[in-house]
């Protein structure tokens, strides 16, 4: 089944995959906006995560320990974010700047030495005669762990925060920190645990990137995925599985149109490269027209630093 | 225990020592980074800073660098800085700077034998609305749709590197170019060139522009009323709101005229010291700028200051990854490392730090 020299299974296979280390950032970013913090350091610690998952990788010469070495590294750049944001009581938008221009820079100063190196291979998760099955089986069934896990991310952090006590006190203080504040809540320390899930997270999908999807290392290699993850945390409206749907139609669009260059479109490279960014905008502007904050669901105390005054 | 208590109002002694202390401690860390990464710290520290400036041997070629680099990256930084003064964030220059420069290059490109000297003013206009109308784009969909201008400012900057990519290998590559990639040189072409126009300095147009912007956003900010409105919307936007100040021509305002100069900035880059279009003609100037606009605490001459500085570091950086083997990423990270130091001192100028033990809870 074939059309216009692109197959819909393998089509389906790989935007699933390509859209793994969106969903894993948005997700993380989405725990921590709920918490009231606006991060706009996701493309720095995706990369950091990226570059530390691969040195992990290629030293210890196991994918798996590779993937926690991007998660913490990741996580220790956020750790910075939220000491400057939560203590420091800097401005977050300039402070997640700063973290994306610091990522890119230091990522590529550890990245030097291993240019042209090759990780280090993650396999697929063995569903025996699943995989097999016509159509369904490399579409749903030919995975590695990550792709299980990043659906799996999206159900455990929709529950905790729908139905658990953990979830509302979350949700609480990012809708209003002097409330959460006055009921004993602690604001500070709830918010930087949410920032650095929200790093661990970001880093599990920069290393996703370095080790499976592209796998090695060159500069830059997450290539605006943290916007575009940043984007997706609206166009989900801040719901969990939206941001499945939209990391996946996303996906899609990426898949698309590197199938679209293998199979020679007549359109040019650069004008099909371009277009998952302009997607990502129209989606923005579709999300966003004609409505309030409130009505788009933001956490209402987001982007604002907390001062107890008392 | 540590505690913090709000100042009434700003230190004004802060406001301007912050940037120091920031500075000294980005030297302190950069060279422990350095030191990691197996070089003299102090050394480093002097070749980066010092010798780009005063050492004999590579002085006559760097200061002139000096302007060349702090040109863009004042242009870009002083248009930035309105936008984050009145809280409207364009964090998209580096796109605006290559549209700037495109639309430039095309306009002289497509006049390319004609020999008059309306041609460079003509490409600078151009440049000017390729800036503009690229930032008009993030501006016009925040007040018609809400939508988030940070985010999509970025995202056209991915778009803008591809529509640069696709420039240079079609409409706008050099005919006679042997099919290489990139545009004719345009700092050949005595009509389009932007020289340096007191040798041994450094010195271009844009630059001359950089010093007569920071004049002006200097008046616009101190002594017109449109300047007080952008100051009034960051600081206090219901207020604002209630003076009259619609926030909407603010958001075009502030993001057409960001967006101009980086445009100004990026054709003055492809006439002058990059001298044509190719696919990384672009450095990354856009993106730097912000660490100028903050570092100049968002004022027109602390701006020009930090211009200069960070200059420096680019030179200085060049210098060091010559002379020392230090990795040129080194400088990128030790320029992100400025932008978190200056975040947290930053603290001192609204907060004052008393020790000593509270009853109250935290």
């Amino acid at each position: 089944m074939d059309l216009g020299g692109i197959n819909p299974a393998i089509l389906i296979a790989s935007l699933m995959v390509a859209s793994v280390p969106i969903i894993l950032a948005a997700l993380g970013e989405l725990v921590v906006e709920k918490a009231g913090v606006l991060n706009l350091g996701v493309e720095g610690m995706m990369i950091m995560g990226a570059i530390c998952g691969f040195a992990t990788a290629v030293a210890t010469g196991n994918p798996y320990l590779g993937f926690l070495g991007g998660a913490l590294g990741a996580a220790c750049l956020s750790l910075v974010f939220a000491v400057l944001t939560q203590f420091f009581l800097a401005n977050q938008v300039a402070t997640g700047l700063a973290l994306t221009l610091f990522g890119l820079g230091l990522s590529s100063l550890i990245g030097q030495s291993y240019v042209g190196i090759k990780p280090p291979l993650t396999g697929t998760v063995p569903l025996g005669p699943l995989a097999d099955i016509p159509f369904f089986g490399p579409v749903l069934f030919d995975h590695d762990w990550m792709v299980y896990l990043s659906i799996f991310a999206c159900g455990a952090v929709w529950a905790v925060l729908k139905y658990t006590r953990m979830g509302l006190v979350l949700r609480a203080v990012g809708e209003s920190h002097d409330a959460a504040h006055a009921l004993g809540y602690k604001v500070v320390r709830i918010r930087v645990l949410a920032i650095l899930f929200g790093g661990a997270l970001a880093g599990l999908g920069g290393a996703y990137i370095s080790l499976i999807r592209v796998p090695q290392w060159t500069d830059g290699i997450t290539a605006g995925a943290g916007w575009i993850a940043l984007a997706i945390v609206v166009f989900a409206s801040w719901k969990p599985w939206r941001i499945l749907l939209g990391a996946y139609l996303f996906g899609g669009i990426t898949v698309l149109q590197l199938n679209l260059q293998a199979a020679g479109a007549r359109i040019p490279v650069e004008y099909l490269s371009m277009s998952p960014y302009l997607i990502t905008i129209l989606v923005l502007v579709i999300m966003s027209s004609g409505k309030g904050k409130a009505a788009l669901n933001a956490p209402a105390s987001l982007g604002q630093n907390f001062h107890a005054s008392r | 225990m540590v505690r913090l208590e709000k100042r009434p109002s700003p230190s004004a002694f802060w406001l301007w020592a912050t940037p120091v202390l920031a500075v000294i401690l980005t030297m302190i860390a950069g060279g422990i980074m350095f030191a990691i990464l197996g070089k003299n710290p102090f050394e480093a520290i002097r070749t980066i800073f010092w010798d780009p400036l005063f050492n004999e041997q590579f002085a006559s070629y760097s200061r002139p660098q000096l302007l060349v680099k702090a040109g863009p990256l004042i242009l870009i930084a002083v248009g930035l800085s309105l936008g984050f003064r009145a809280g409207i964030w364009n964090i998209g220059a580096e796109g605006q700077y290559i549209m700037g420069a495109i639309f430039g290059a095309a306009v002289g490109l497509a006049l390319y034998p004609i020999e008059t000297r309306w041609v460079f003013p003509m490409m600078v206009a151009a440049g000017i609305f390729g800036g503009w109308l690229w930032a008009m784009i993030p501006a016009i969909l925040k007040t018609r749709f809400n939508t988030n201008e940070i985010l999509v400012s970025l995202l056209l900057v991915y778009v803008a590197q591809n529509i640069l990519a696709s420039m240079s290998i079609g409409l706008l590559r050099n005919p006679e170019g042997g099919g290489f990639p990139g545009s004719r040189n345009l700092s050949q072409i005595p009509a389009m060139a932007n020289p340096e126009l007191i040798p041994g300095t450094g010195l271009h147009w844009g630059v001359i522009l950089a010093f007569v912007v920071v004049i002006a956003a200097y008046i616009l900010l101190q002594r017109h009323i449109l300047g007080y409105h952008i100051k009034l919307a960051g600081q206090a936007p219901k207020a604002a709101r209630f003076a009259g100040v619609s926030p909407n021509r603010l958001v075009l305002l502030c993001m057409g005229l960001s967006g101009a100069l980086a445009g100004m900035a990026g054709l003055f880059e492809v006439t002058g010291p990059s001298g044509q279009i190719s696919i990384d003609f672009n450095v990354g100037y856009g993106f730097t700028a912000i660490i100028v606009a903050f570092l100049g605490r968002l004022n027109p001459i602390g701006i020009l200051l930090a211009g200069l500085l960070m200059a420096l570091t680019y030179i200085g950086g060049e210098l060091a990854s010559f002379m020392l083997g230090l990795p040129a990423a080194a400088i990128q990270a030790f320029q992100g490392m400025l932008l978190f130091f200056l975040l947290a001192v930053d603290l001192l100028t609204n907060f004052r730090i008393r020790f000593g033990t509270i009853k109250e809870a935290r």
